[in-house]
Protein backbone atom coordinates (compact mmCIF):
# COMPACT_ATOMS: atom_id res chain seq x y z
CA UNK A 1 0.00 0.00 0.00
CA UNK A 2 3.14 2.35 -0.55
CA UNK A 3 4.23 4.62 -3.22
CA UNK A 4 1.07 6.20 -4.39
CA UNK A 5 1.45 8.24 -7.26
CA UNK A 6 2.35 12.24 -6.99
CA UNK A 7 -0.10 14.31 -9.68
CA UNK A 8 -2.24 13.71 -11.96
CA UNK A 9 -2.98 11.05 -14.38
CA UNK A 10 -2.22 11.52 -17.93
CA UNK A 11 -6.00 11.08 -18.45
CA UNK A 12 -9.07 11.14 -15.69
CA UNK A 13 -10.58 7.74 -15.26
CA UNK A 14 -14.11 9.12 -16.17
CA UNK A 15 -13.10 10.50 -19.52
CA UNK A 16 -10.58 7.72 -20.80
CA UNK A 17 -13.16 5.81 -22.34
CA UNK A 18 -15.28 8.17 -23.97
CA UNK A 19 -18.20 6.72 -21.62
CA UNK A 20 -18.38 3.43 -21.95
CA UNK A 21 -18.41 1.52 -18.82
CA UNK A 22 -18.16 -2.21 -19.94
CA UNK A 23 -16.27 -3.47 -22.42
CA UNK A 24 -17.74 -5.62 -24.93
CA UNK A 25 -14.76 -8.45 -24.44
CA UNK A 26 -15.54 -9.22 -20.71
CA UNK A 27 -12.96 -12.28 -20.67
CA UNK A 28 -10.05 -9.83 -19.99
CA UNK A 29 -8.25 -10.09 -16.45
CA UNK A 30 -5.35 -8.56 -14.77
CA UNK A 31 -3.06 -10.81 -16.78
CA UNK A 32 -4.18 -10.69 -20.08
CA UNK A 33 -1.48 -10.01 -22.14
CA UNK A 34 -1.68 -7.07 -25.04
CA UNK A 35 0.76 -6.66 -27.51
CA UNK A 36 0.41 -3.37 -29.78
CA UNK A 37 0.70 -3.56 -33.07
CA UNK A 38 3.80 -1.82 -34.78
CA UNK A 39 3.34 1.69 -36.98
CA UNK A 40 2.33 5.03 -35.44
CA UNK A 41 -1.20 4.91 -34.37
CA UNK A 42 -4.34 5.78 -37.38
CA UNK A 43 -4.94 9.07 -37.13
CA UNK A 44 -7.70 10.03 -34.89
CA UNK A 45 -7.53 7.70 -32.39
CA UNK A 46 -8.96 9.17 -29.12
CA UNK A 47 -6.69 10.52 -26.47
CA UNK A 48 -6.38 7.22 -24.06
CA UNK A 49 -6.64 4.67 -26.67
CA UNK A 50 -3.96 5.99 -28.07
CA UNK A 51 -1.81 6.63 -24.72
CA UNK A 52 -2.40 2.57 -24.23
CA UNK A 53 -1.32 2.47 -27.92
CA UNK A 54 1.94 3.91 -26.99
CA UNK A 55 2.61 2.40 -24.19
CA UNK A 56 2.63 -0.90 -25.52
CA UNK A 57 4.98 0.55 -27.94
CA UNK A 58 4.85 -2.50 -30.34
CA UNK A 59 5.61 -4.83 -27.31
CA UNK A 60 3.86 -7.15 -24.61
CA UNK A 61 2.33 -6.06 -21.38
CA UNK A 62 -0.10 -7.47 -19.14
CA UNK A 63 -3.54 -5.06 -18.73
CA UNK A 64 -2.62 -4.35 -15.14
CA UNK A 65 0.98 -3.33 -16.18
CA UNK A 66 -0.46 -0.93 -18.39
CA UNK A 67 -3.27 0.22 -15.81
CA UNK A 68 -0.35 0.95 -13.64
CA UNK A 69 2.14 2.70 -15.95
CA UNK A 70 -0.81 4.61 -17.67
CA UNK A 71 -2.42 5.45 -14.17
CA UNK A 72 -5.92 4.54 -15.01
CA UNK A 73 -8.61 1.84 -13.39
CA UNK A 74 -7.74 -2.11 -14.52
CA UNK A 75 -11.40 -1.48 -15.73
CA UNK A 76 -10.68 1.67 -17.84
CA UNK A 77 -8.08 -0.45 -19.42
CA UNK A 78 -9.95 -3.47 -20.10
CA UNK A 79 -12.26 -1.01 -22.39
CA UNK A 80 -10.20 0.45 -24.39
CA UNK A 81 -7.27 -2.15 -24.72
CA UNK A 82 -11.11 -4.38 -26.06
CA UNK A 83 -11.69 -1.46 -28.41
CA UNK A 84 -8.58 -0.95 -29.65
CA UNK A 85 -8.70 -4.99 -30.56
CA UNK A 86 -11.67 -4.45 -32.30
CA UNK A 87 -9.54 -1.93 -34.45
CA UNK A 88 -7.13 -4.16 -35.42
CA UNK A 89 -4.49 -2.15 -33.27
CA UNK A 90 -4.22 -4.46 -30.06
CA UNK A 91 -3.91 -8.47 -29.93
CA UNK A 92 -5.35 -10.03 -26.96
CA UNK A 93 -4.00 -13.11 -25.06
CA UNK A 94 -5.17 -15.84 -21.87
CA UNK A 95 -2.30 -15.81 -19.52
CA UNK A 96 -2.72 -19.58 -19.33
CA UNK A 97 -3.48 -21.84 -22.08
CA UNK A 98 -6.26 -23.78 -21.50
CA UNK A 99 -4.23 -26.51 -22.47
CA UNK A 100 -1.99 -26.07 -19.60
CA UNK A 101 -5.16 -26.20 -17.03
CA UNK A 102 -5.36 -28.05 -14.69
CA UNK A 103 -1.64 -28.06 -13.98
CA UNK A 104 0.14 -30.20 -11.65
CA UNK A 105 3.14 -30.07 -14.69
CA UNK A 106 2.66 -26.11 -14.35
CA UNK A 107 3.04 -25.80 -10.55
CA UNK A 108 5.85 -28.15 -10.22
CA UNK A 109 7.52 -25.54 -12.86
CA UNK A 110 6.65 -22.76 -10.78
CA UNK A 111 7.93 -24.34 -7.74
CA UNK A 112 11.26 -25.61 -9.34
CA UNK A 113 11.31 -21.83 -10.87
CA UNK A 114 11.31 -19.82 -7.76
CA UNK A 115 14.12 -22.98 -6.25
CA UNK A 116 16.26 -21.47 -8.97
CA UNK A 117 15.87 -17.79 -7.28
CA UNK A 118 17.40 -18.99 -4.68
CA UNK A 119 20.69 -17.07 -3.60
CA UNK B 1 -2.84 14.19 -23.20
CA UNK B 2 -2.05 11.70 -26.08
CA UNK B 3 1.37 11.04 -24.86
CA UNK B 4 2.48 8.22 -22.96
CA UNK B 5 3.97 8.67 -19.66
CA UNK B 6 7.31 10.14 -20.31
CA UNK B 7 8.41 11.11 -16.73
CA UNK B 8 11.62 8.42 -16.29
CA UNK B 9 12.48 5.41 -18.24
CA UNK B 10 10.89 3.04 -14.95
CA UNK B 11 7.70 5.13 -15.53
CA UNK B 12 7.45 4.11 -19.10
CA UNK B 13 6.75 0.43 -21.32
CA UNK B 14 10.35 0.00 -21.93
CA UNK B 15 12.09 -2.22 -19.79
CA UNK B 16 8.92 -3.59 -18.73
CA UNK B 17 7.85 -5.31 -22.05
CA UNK B 18 7.42 -8.89 -21.27
CA UNK B 19 9.66 -11.41 -23.80
CA UNK B 20 8.91 -13.28 -26.71
CA UNK B 21 9.33 -16.46 -25.01
CA UNK B 22 6.63 -16.05 -22.23
CA UNK B 23 4.00 -18.77 -22.46
CA UNK B 24 2.07 -19.10 -18.91
CA UNK B 25 1.29 -15.92 -16.59
CA UNK B 26 0.32 -16.73 -13.05
CA UNK B 27 -0.64 -14.94 -9.92
CA UNK B 28 -0.24 -15.50 -6.48
CA UNK B 29 -2.04 -13.26 -4.00
CA UNK B 30 0.37 -11.65 -1.16
CA UNK B 31 -2.39 -11.06 1.29
CA UNK B 32 -3.05 -9.21 4.35
CA UNK B 33 -3.68 -6.09 6.84
CA UNK B 34 -2.25 -2.85 5.95
CA UNK B 35 0.92 -2.65 7.20
CA UNK B 36 2.46 -6.41 7.40
CA UNK B 37 4.88 -6.61 5.07
CA UNK B 38 3.17 -7.01 1.66
CA UNK B 39 4.84 -4.90 -0.80
CA UNK B 40 8.12 -5.78 1.18
CA UNK B 41 7.56 -9.30 0.48
CA UNK B 42 6.78 -8.14 -2.92
CA UNK B 43 9.41 -5.98 -3.31
CA UNK B 44 12.08 -8.52 -2.03
CA UNK B 45 11.40 -11.40 -4.73
CA UNK B 46 10.01 -8.91 -7.68
CA UNK B 47 12.32 -8.53 -10.94
CA UNK B 48 10.23 -5.11 -11.49
CA UNK B 49 9.99 -1.95 -8.75
CA UNK B 50 6.71 -3.11 -7.28
CA UNK B 51 3.97 -1.01 -9.13
CA UNK B 52 0.72 -0.39 -8.76
CA UNK B 53 -3.41 0.60 -9.84
CA UNK B 54 -5.61 2.80 -8.38
CA UNK B 55 -9.19 0.87 -7.47
CA UNK B 56 -12.25 2.14 -6.77
CA UNK B 57 -13.71 0.32 -4.18
CA UNK B 58 -17.32 0.92 -5.93
CA UNK B 59 -15.76 0.33 -9.13
CA UNK B 60 -18.00 -2.76 -9.80
CA UNK B 61 -21.54 -0.57 -9.09
CA UNK B 62 -20.92 2.90 -10.92
CA UNK B 63 -20.85 3.59 -14.64
CA UNK B 64 -18.23 5.69 -16.01
CA UNK B 65 -21.36 8.68 -16.41
CA UNK B 66 -21.70 8.08 -12.69
CA UNK B 67 -18.09 9.09 -12.06
CA UNK B 68 -18.27 12.03 -14.22
CA UNK B 69 -21.52 13.80 -11.97
CA UNK B 70 -19.61 12.50 -8.42
CA UNK B 71 -16.22 13.57 -9.41
CA UNK B 72 -15.57 16.51 -7.22
CA UNK B 73 -16.90 14.33 -3.83
CA UNK B 74 -14.42 11.61 -2.53
CA UNK B 75 -14.04 8.44 -3.57
CA UNK B 76 -12.78 5.58 -2.07
CA UNK B 77 -9.51 4.25 -3.70
CA UNK B 78 -7.05 1.75 -2.42
CA UNK B 79 -3.78 1.15 -3.99
CA UNK B 80 -2.84 -2.20 -5.65
CA UNK B 81 0.88 -3.03 -5.45
CA UNK B 82 2.04 -6.17 -7.90
CA UNK B 83 4.90 -7.35 -8.82
CA UNK B 84 6.90 -10.24 -11.02
CA UNK B 85 9.44 -12.57 -11.35
CA UNK B 86 10.21 -14.50 -14.46
CA UNK B 87 10.81 -18.33 -14.09
CA UNK B 88 12.55 -20.78 -16.34
CA UNK B 89 10.53 -22.57 -19.02
CA UNK B 90 8.31 -18.94 -19.94
CA UNK B 91 6.56 -18.63 -16.72
CA UNK B 92 6.04 -15.61 -15.64
CA UNK B 93 4.39 -15.52 -11.75
CA UNK B 94 2.80 -12.39 -10.43
CA UNK B 95 2.05 -11.38 -6.78
CA UNK B 96 -0.85 -9.33 -5.78
CA UNK B 97 -0.28 -7.33 -2.19
CA UNK B 98 -4.02 -7.43 -1.65
CA UNK B 99 -5.92 -6.05 1.71
CA UNK B 100 -7.74 -7.47 3.98
CA UNK B 101 -10.58 -5.70 5.02
CA UNK B 102 -14.15 -7.24 4.84
CA UNK B 103 -14.78 -3.86 2.63
CA UNK B 104 -12.62 -5.06 -0.08
CA UNK B 105 -14.83 -8.19 -0.70
CA UNK B 106 -15.97 -7.24 -4.08
CA UNK B 107 -12.27 -6.46 -5.40
CA UNK B 108 -10.79 -9.66 -4.11
CA UNK B 109 -12.85 -11.62 -5.88
CA UNK B 110 -11.75 -9.58 -9.12
CA UNK B 111 -7.76 -9.94 -8.21
CA UNK B 112 -8.32 -13.63 -6.87
CA UNK B 113 -10.08 -14.70 -10.46
CA UNK B 114 -7.59 -17.12 -11.92
CA UNK B 115 -5.04 -17.02 -8.55
CA UNK B 116 -2.99 -20.41 -8.32
CA UNK B 117 -3.30 -19.50 -4.20
CA UNK B 118 -2.57 -17.18 -1.51
CA UNK B 119 0.40 -16.53 0.81
CA UNK B 120 -1.34 -14.73 4.13
CA UNK B 121 1.00 -13.07 5.97
CA UNK B 122 0.89 -12.75 9.46
CA UNK B 123 2.04 -10.22 12.38
CA UNK B 124 1.93 -12.18 15.54
CA UNK B 125 1.89 -8.58 17.60
CA UNK B 126 -1.85 -8.02 16.03
CA UNK B 127 -2.89 -11.51 14.94
CA UNK B 128 -6.57 -10.17 15.08
CA UNK B 129 -5.91 -8.17 12.28
CA UNK B 130 -5.53 -11.08 10.14
CA UNK B 131 -8.70 -12.76 10.99
CA UNK B 132 -10.77 -10.61 8.23
CA UNK B 133 -8.26 -11.49 4.99
CA UNK B 134 -8.45 -15.28 6.29
CA UNK B 135 -12.50 -14.95 5.96
CA UNK B 136 -12.09 -13.67 2.53
CA UNK B 137 -9.76 -16.04 1.39
CA UNK B 138 -11.24 -19.10 2.84
CA UNK B 139 -14.45 -17.91 1.29
CA UNK B 140 -12.53 -17.20 -2.22
CA UNK B 141 -11.76 -21.27 -2.24
CA UNK B 142 -8.53 -20.10 -2.83
CA UNK B 143 -6.14 -22.44 -1.08
CA UNK B 144 -3.23 -21.11 0.87
CA UNK B 145 -0.49 -21.47 3.15
CA UNK B 146 0.17 -18.78 6.38
CA UNK B 147 3.60 -16.60 6.42
CA UNK B 148 4.20 -14.92 9.97
CA UNK B 149 6.28 -11.77 9.22
CA UNK B 150 9.06 -11.58 11.73
CA UNK B 151 9.12 -8.00 13.70
CA UNK B 152 12.02 -8.04 16.63
CA UNK B 153 9.52 -6.91 18.98
CA UNK B 154 7.38 -9.47 18.76
CA UNK B 155 6.67 -12.56 21.69
CA UNK B 156 6.68 -15.58 21.27
CA UNK B 157 3.96 -18.11 20.53
CA UNK B 158 4.02 -22.00 20.12
CA UNK B 159 2.95 -22.91 16.65
CA UNK B 160 0.21 -24.15 18.04
CA UNK B 161 -0.95 -21.16 19.65
CA UNK B 162 -0.66 -19.99 16.67
CA UNK B 163 -2.63 -22.10 14.99
CA UNK B 164 -5.48 -22.33 17.28
CA UNK B 165 -5.69 -18.51 17.57
CA UNK B 166 -5.72 -18.22 13.01
CA UNK B 167 -8.22 -21.50 13.13
CA UNK B 168 -5.78 -22.76 10.74
CA UNK B 169 -6.60 -26.17 9.17
CA UNK B 170 -3.96 -29.24 10.19
CA UNK B 171 -3.30 -29.32 6.47
CA UNK B 172 -2.55 -25.45 6.25
CA UNK B 173 1.33 -24.71 5.70
CA UNK B 174 2.33 -22.03 8.64
CA UNK B 175 6.42 -20.66 8.20
CA UNK B 176 8.37 -18.24 9.62
CA UNK B 177 9.32 -15.53 6.97
CA UNK B 178 11.30 -12.73 6.83
CA UNK B 179 9.52 -10.45 4.37
CA UNK B 180 12.96 -8.23 3.79
CA UNK B 181 14.92 -11.25 2.71
CA UNK B 182 14.61 -12.21 -0.43
CA UNK B 183 15.19 -16.46 0.03
CA UNK B 184 12.70 -15.87 3.15
CA UNK B 185 10.17 -14.75 0.70
CA UNK B 186 11.01 -16.98 -1.74
CA UNK B 187 10.46 -19.79 1.27
CA UNK B 188 7.33 -19.08 1.91
CA UNK B 189 6.11 -18.93 -1.65
CA UNK B 190 7.36 -22.44 -2.12
CA UNK B 191 5.03 -23.73 0.99
CA UNK B 192 2.41 -22.38 -0.52
CA UNK B 193 3.29 -23.98 -4.20
CA UNK B 194 4.17 -27.21 -2.54
CA UNK B 195 0.92 -27.14 -0.27
CA UNK B 196 -0.82 -26.61 -3.57
CA UNK B 197 1.44 -29.72 -5.33
CA UNK B 198 0.26 -31.45 -2.50
CA UNK B 199 -3.90 -30.22 -2.87
CA UNK B 200 -3.23 -31.58 -6.63
CA UNK B 201 -1.96 -34.93 -5.29
CA UNK B 202 -4.94 -35.75 -3.30
CA UNK B 203 -7.08 -34.97 -5.99
CA UNK B 204 -8.14 -31.78 -4.42
CA UNK B 205 -6.34 -28.85 -6.53
CA UNK B 206 -6.62 -25.62 -6.62
CA UNK B 207 -9.29 -23.50 -8.37
CA UNK B 208 -8.49 -21.66 -11.02
CA UNK B 209 -11.48 -19.82 -11.94
CA UNK B 210 -13.91 -19.62 -15.02
CA UNK B 211 -12.07 -20.72 -17.88
CA UNK B 212 -10.95 -17.65 -20.23
CA UNK B 213 -12.89 -18.77 -23.60
CA UNK B 214 -11.31 -15.72 -26.14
Amino acid sequence: MTGRRSGRPLVPAYLSTGGVARPANTELERLSLLTGGTGTAPDGLPAARHALFDVLDGGTLTLVEAAALLELPVSAVRVLAAELAEQGLVSLRAPVPQAALPAPDLLKRVADGLRALKQ
Amino acid sequence: MASAPSSNDTDSGVGLHLPDTTRELVKILVAGPFGVGKTTLIDSVSEIRPLHTEEHLTEASVSVDDLAGVRDKTTTTVAIDFGRISLDAGIVLYLFGTPGQERFRSLWADIAHGALGALVLVDTRRIDDSFDVLGLVEESGLPYAVALNTFPDARSYTADQLRGSLDLEPGTPMVVCDARDTNSSIDALLSLVQHLIAGHAEGAGPQYGDPVTW
